[in-house]
């Protein structure tokens, strides 16, 4: 499926507009598109993204519930199963952990178990990720462990064009989708095209194209690493930029491509180091032919082996920034075979 | 206590210095709050956090009776739970200011604020977080044979998570020494009870555990000495768990974003028309505890302990950037 934009015209948005965009254009046209969370009515959600909906789309279609993420996933899987598209808010995605039981074993398991004779087209927002100083239950990057269950497709958007058409991607989608959401990202603007298009689930994205080294990163990584490449370029090093947008299904061969051009692949990513995105990352690379391009071995840049801190200074020592992919990417860019 | 004494229960069963210590907590409590508030508004915090001004009653009548060998567990909005169990408002301001000094060495800060020395296991930053960890601490008082009991706080939005019933039900099928304490400040974020709970009194909820539920007055410090003191005497009497509903309000919004939409104004005035310090001062000094000049001798001091401690977290060192992995594990 190709990105289709119908309308040309574009605005700039921020990232949350262009959620909160994506929401209202599915809701207008789809009737059984409903949105369930805590405070998401007059609160308007606990970042803001579904402000005034509920004025627009009363109590029914726009639902506060309890403090009850188990049993508010679970009510979202059922009514998925039966006729409604629920777009289910989790304050943070860290709360996903209590509704664990509901995503990981209902949602994801249900088409499979049933022979594929039903479909659980849900969709999860995460308001994911550190930055905020809201410390180790509020902070975490799990988008990893989703990553590691079939049945269930995982996002990253980056952009606010992306967060808009991935959205009305993964509401179009027959399956349970998780949107992560970088609570960074949301007041960041950029071009929006209106209308209703939707950029395809399990396609990477080449930010930036280099021709030495090739980083890897997703969510607002991808930002990160675009600053380190401009800075890098200064320094005689050309860097490609691939955002990964999508970490189940993964892009096998944008990722493979970039590598048999650059022979170098530096993997950056905020969920902590250890299991994650990287190693599922280097192992593919390993296991193709793209592994005898490689000219130097891969590196991984991840999170701290440690719950996120509160110290703001400790706290951003935790996940990857500018400076650490910067010299990250120079060690690889220096480094020999 | 005699038949013709009819003051208020706490007067009757506290001492003078008991008393007088729970109003200069609930002062320490309004105080650091506030200054918590301004120090997040001039920019030395970051983060967020969820204030309890008027809930000092709550916090305070609830700990009166607490050595440090009772436990706590506590919720995002814990600072008050903290000062009512004796912890020192100058490390905790050092939490807040995300140093090495601190309680959590940093690492925590607000919604994680804890002072295990005083037996505070944990402020939570997962609603409903504490209450099964509060029904273990009681599992071991009575395992290893102690007298501690467990004080469980938690919110009124806090009664509608899975961890709530599991909790109230292994507790009562195993007796355990634990007393729930619903902190129903009428409000979970911005959704109100009315809209959440499917019962009109949270405590009606303990009917299903088999265990006693009270609801009183949250603001009348005496109210929620009486039902939490009964409760504490049941628990450590081998019978087992009880639910205490304090009906109370927060003044201030839910946490630093709160734009408030979903109150009145009249609303909050005149909740703040029943401030619990101001009638729980008025008491004392009704009953002859205190006058007036030690009353305001008392609220100076919580106002000089607050400032020293912002002085004190302040001046304090950050943690080393270096050691961003320390306290993971155990160190060797
Ligand atoms: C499991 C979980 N879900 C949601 C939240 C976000 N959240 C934090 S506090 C809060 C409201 C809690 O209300 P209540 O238990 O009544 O306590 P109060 O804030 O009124 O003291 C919510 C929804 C959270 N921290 N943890």
């Amino acid at each position: 499926m190709d990105v289709t934009v119908q309308e040309a015209s574009t605005r700039t948005l921020s990232y949350s507009e262009a959620i909160r965009e994506a929401m209202v254009l599915a809701m207008e046209t789809d009737p059984t598109v409903i949105l369930m969370g805590e405070d998401i009515g007059v609160y308007g959600g606990a970042f803001q993204v579904t402000l005034d909906l509920v004025d627009r789309f009363g109590p029914e279609r726009v639902m506060d519930t309890p403090i009850s993420e188990l049993g508010g996933a679970g009510v979202a899987v059922g009514a998925a199963l039966t006729g409604l598209k629920p777009i289910f808010e989790f304050q943070f995605s860290d709360f996903a952990t209590l509704a664990m039981e509901q995503i990981v074993n209902q949602a994801a398991k249900l088409r499979y178990m049933l022979g594929g004779e039903a479909s659980v087209p849900v969709v999860f927002r995460m308001p994911a990720g550190s930055g905020t100083g809201a410390a180790a239950q509020h902070s975490q990057s799990l988008e990893a462990w989703f990553g590691h269950v079939p049945g269930l497709k995982v996002i990253q958007p980056s952009t606010p064009e992306d967060a808009k058409g991935m959205l009305l991607a993964a509401l179009a989608d027959p399956d349970p989708v998780l949107v992560f959401e970088h609570k960074l990202l949301y007041k960041m603007k950029g071009e929006v095209p209106a209308g209703h298009y939707t950029t395809p689930i399990g396609k990477a994205a080449i930010r930036r194209a280099g021709s030495d080294l090739t980083i890897v990163a997703a969510s607002i990584m991808v930002h990160r690493a675009i600053e380190a490449a401009e800075q890098l370029v200064t320094e005689g090093v050309s860097a490609e930029v691939i955002d990964l947008r999508s970490i189940r299904p993964i892009d096998h061969e944008t990722i493979l491509a970039s590598v048999r051009k650059t022979g170098r692949l530096l993997i950056v990513y905020e969920g902590v180091k250890s299991y994650g995105i990287g190693a599922e990352i280097s192992a593919m690379v390993a296991e193709s032919d793209a592994f005898d391009f490689l000219d130097a071995p891969i590196l991984r840049l991840g999170g701290a082996e440690a719950p996120i801190p509160y110290n703001p200074d400790l706290e951003r020592a935790a996940v990857p920034q500018v400076d650490s992919i910067l010299a990250a990417a120079r060690r690889l860019a220096n480094r020999e075979v | 206590m005699s038949m013709t004494d009819n003051r208020p229960f706490a007067i009757r069963t506290y001492s003078p210095a008991q008393l007088k210590q729970a109003l200069k907590r609930m002062y320490l409590i309004r105080r650091f709050e506030e200054g918590a508030e301004q120090s997040y508004m001039r920019g030395l915090i970051h983060g967020t956090m969820h204030l309890s001004i008027g809930q000092e009653a709550s916090a305070v009548a609830s700990c009166i009776e607490l050595t440090d060998a009772d436990k706590i567990t506590s919720t995002h909005r814990g600072h008050g739970h903290c000062i009512a169990k004796g912890a020192d408002v100058a490390r905790m301001f050092a939490e807040f200011f995300g140093k090495e000094t601190g309680y959590c060495h940093g690492r925590g800060g607000s919604m994680h604020i804890a002072d295990v020395q005083t037996g505070n296991l944990g402020a939570n930053g997962i609603v409903g977080g504490g209450l099964p960890i509060a029904v273990g601490a009681a599992l071991s008082a009575k395992r290893l044979g102690r007298e501690d009991v467990t004080l469980c706080f938690f919110g009124d939005g806090a009664n509608n998570e899975g961890a709530f019933h599991e909790a109230l039900n292994m507790a009562a099928i195993w007796k355990l020494p634990v007393v729930f304490i619903c902190e129903n400040n009428r409000y979970g974020m911005s959704t109100s009870v009315e809209r959440s709970t499917a019962v009109r009194r949270i405590s009606d909820r303990a009917a299903a555990y088999s265990m006693p539920g009270t609801t009183v007055d949250g603001n009348d410090f005496s109210a929620v000495a009486e039902a939490v003191h009964h409760a504490i005497a049941r628990a450590r009497a081998g019978d087992g768990p009880s639910l205490v509903e304090n009906l109370t309000y927060r003044w201030r919004g839910h946490s630093k974003s709160d734009r408030n939409r979903y109150r009145t104004k009249e609303e909050i005035e005149e909740w703040m028309g029943r401030d619990p310090i101001v009638r729980f001062q008025a008491e004392l000094v009704a009953h002859g505890i205190l006058d007036e000049a030690e009353a305001s001798a008392i609220a100076d001091a919580a106002v000089s302990d607050v400032e020293q401690g912002i002085e004190f977290a302040r001046g304090s060192a950050a943690p080393a950037i270096g050691e961003v992995t320390r306290y993971v594990y155990a160190e060797a």
